[in-house]
């Protein structure tokens, strides 16, 4: 176990080194030049721009760059924003809070309503409740999530008045203050992942209820609800958990269009605003922190189940 | 399902398996309702020209922001005054030609990078499937969101860059395919007669990864007309006065309180594309593989 978990952890090593050089090739390696996408809006003299590379150490050779790159980051510097003069990680660590507690509740939301949803669709198979859960399971998975957040910012936050329409609560307002902020971004942000495993569960489901340990089960005398929900429910959920931690990379990705939506001042936003000044070095810092949180996600994910099916053992 | 067909027909083994993976597919209604839909706007997009009410591009002022059902616009009009009906059929031109386009790059690339990788193992295994793991490691839409931010919008962009990003996927399908058929009796026998490399990779084990590359495609395309969309929205895909519909939907949010049928027509757009894919996608995954479930 403990020798898995070694190895998993070293394999990861590779990965984020090469998520790094991406991130680092992204901006040295476009076409065009660093300086200039960044001024795009100014005027800058020949002289300028070489000043301009000299500083930033652009007329290195890559290597070199990749190099200090990587010095910096492992020193936690992700570079300095062109448009606020702070420093990235700054940003980003006072922002990175906020994106989780939008991505978790998310991730409640999804959870919440497909494994009850995916369960009673896979016990009644074939029936209209099954038919009606996959068909908006469905439409679930094909709603852009940007369209879902303006429709309910438009039908709950302007036309009803009931839900506040952007921003974060605060804890200091009472619970209810920050719930109430987090209703409609993180169901914007949760159904798509939601109908995803509102599908997986109940396929899930189908799976295991067709076992040879369920039929035994049944067989002994077991009531149904005890069989479907004390012995197969426990195996069928492993896969669902797991395809959960490994959409977190979806919830991240869509949280860059639910915080701008929502004005909800998490990461995404930050990485919208930069996208929106040039701001390069955030927009890298941001891509960054996103795929290395990404990564962590899943390596837990791994972790967690091999402890959770002991069946696994990967030697 | 296809057993089910099977049985259905008994006496009739001369059917080919195109043919039962095609009476599967028509027997769920849900991907025939798909491929209705989809053809449906596959023909608003060919005949634009022809079906669509005005000119998708002409503004006018003295018609600005009036609602659904008025006087010669179905579905009203836009904050420049142009018809929202014509720039919904002319934006499905934009939405199927980059789902084909990206879906199209990123097939090609990921099944030539798994066919070799599957097929020789080692080296080239080993570099293209960590360049694969790396590719995964990003939330898919931050590379492209980030990728884009830096080559700036265009349609073109964002056909290249979804393309370049989505590729890893396909990579993985053929190559895991690869390795079961690379053994099988029929390369074995083909090799054994003196097939060399390529001839054993395009014209033996090619064919056989296809069902697998088929299903992605239809959803990969219904994801890239998702993202093709989510740039829009964000400003970094296909830019104005261009109708397509992310673009019309961020271009609309201005405007949600005067005017909420500007994005309430896009976004159904694009469902309803988006949903036929996933239903054409469905079906097709139950009537090419017998095995699997209803699972993503």
């Amino acid at each position: 176990m403990t020798a898995y978990i070694v190895r998993r952890i070293l394999v990861s090593v590779p990965v984020i080194l090469g998520v790094t050089f991406v991130v680092f090739a992204l901006v040295h390696f476009a076409p065009g030049d660093a300086v200039r996408i960044m001024l795009a809006s100014e005027r800058v003299t020949p002289e300028m721009a070489a000043q301009l590379r000299a500083y930033y150490g652009l007329d290195n050779p890559w290597y070199t760059q990749y190099f200090s790159y990587l010095g910096n980051l492992l020193r936690g510097d992700l570079g300095t924003s062109v448009t606020s003069r702070l420093p990235v990680s700054q940003s980003i660590l006072r922002r990175f809070p906020n994106t989780l507690q939008l991505t978790f509740a998310s991730l409640i939301v999804a959870l919440v309503i497909a494994i009850p949803v995916g369960i009673l669709s896979a016990t009644r198979r074939n029936s209209l409740l099954d038919y009606l859960s996959l068909t908006t399971a469905m439409v679930g998975v094909s709603m852009p999530n940007f369209w879902l957040g303006l429709l309910l910012l438009l039908w709950l936050g302007l036309q009803h008045r009931l839900l506040p329409i952007w921003g974060i609560g605060s804890l200091s307002n009472g619970l209810w203050d920050v719930i109430r902020h987090l209703i409609m971004p993180s169901i914007t942000l949760g159904t798509s992942l939601a109908a995803l495993l509102t599908r997986l569960t109940r396929a899930s489901m189908l799976e295991v209820l067709s076992q040879d340990y369920v039929s035994t089960a049944r067989a002994k005398g077991l009531a149904e609800r005890i069989v479907q929900y004390k012995h197969a429910l426990r195996n069928a959920i492993i896969p669902v958990i797991t395809a959960a931690g490994l959409q977190f990379g979806a919830l991240l990705g869509g949280a860059v269009i639910v915080e701008s939506i929502f004005a909800w001042p998490g990461m995404g936003r930050l990485a919208y605003e930069a996208i929106q000044q040039r701001d390069l070095p955030t927009i890298q810092g941001t891509t960054l922190v996103f795929a290395v949180s990404f990564v962590l996600v899943t390596l837990v994910v791994d972790m967690l189940y091999v402890l959770v099916d002991p069946r696994i053992r990967y030697d | 399902m296809t057993d089910q067909v099977m049985k259905g027909i008994p006496g009739r083994r001369d059917q080919s398996t195109g043919r039962v993976a095609l009476r599967a597919f028509m027997r769920n209604r849900m991907a025939v309702l798909g491929s209705m839909l989809l053809c449906g706007i596959v023909v608003c997009a060919v005949f634009a020209p022809w079906i669509a009410p005005h000119d998708p591009l002409t503004m006018k002022l003295t018609h600005m922001f009036e609602a659904p059902g008025s006087a010669g616009h179905l579905l009203g009009t836009d904050n420049f005054g142009r018809d929202i009906l014509s720039r919904l059929i002319y934006g499905s031109r934009i939405s199927l030609t980059v789902g084909l386009v990206v879906v199209g790059i990123a097939a090609t690339i990921g099944s030539i990078l798994g066919l070799l990788s599957g097929f020789y193992g080692g080296a080239v295994d080993t570099i293209v499937m960590r360049l694969v793991d790396v590719l995964y490691s990003f939330p898919f839409l931050i590379l492209a969101i980030a990728v884009m931010a830096v080559l700036g919008p265009s349609i073109y962009n964002v056909m290249m860059v979804l393309g370049l990003v989505s590729w890893p996927l396909y990579a993985r399908l053929v190559r895991a395919s690869v390795l079961s058929l690379r053994e099988a009796p029929f390369v074995e026998a083909s090799r054994a007669i003196g097939a060399g490399s390529l001839r054993l990779m395009f014209r033996q084990i090619m064919p056989n990864c296809i069902s697998p590359v088929l299903v992605s495609a239809a959803m990969g395309m219904a994801t890239a007309i998702l993202s093709t969309a989510a740039l829009g929205f964000l400003g970094l895909g296909v830019q104005p006065p261009t109708p397509e519909w992310g673009t019309m939907l961020s271009e609309g949010k201005d405007f949600i309180r005067r005017a909420p049928y500007m994005i309430t027509y896009p976004g159904f757009a694009i469902m309803l594309v988006v949903l036929s894919l996933n239903f054409i996608g469905d079906g097709l995954r139950d009537a090419l593989d017998p095995r699997t479930t209803h699972q993503r």
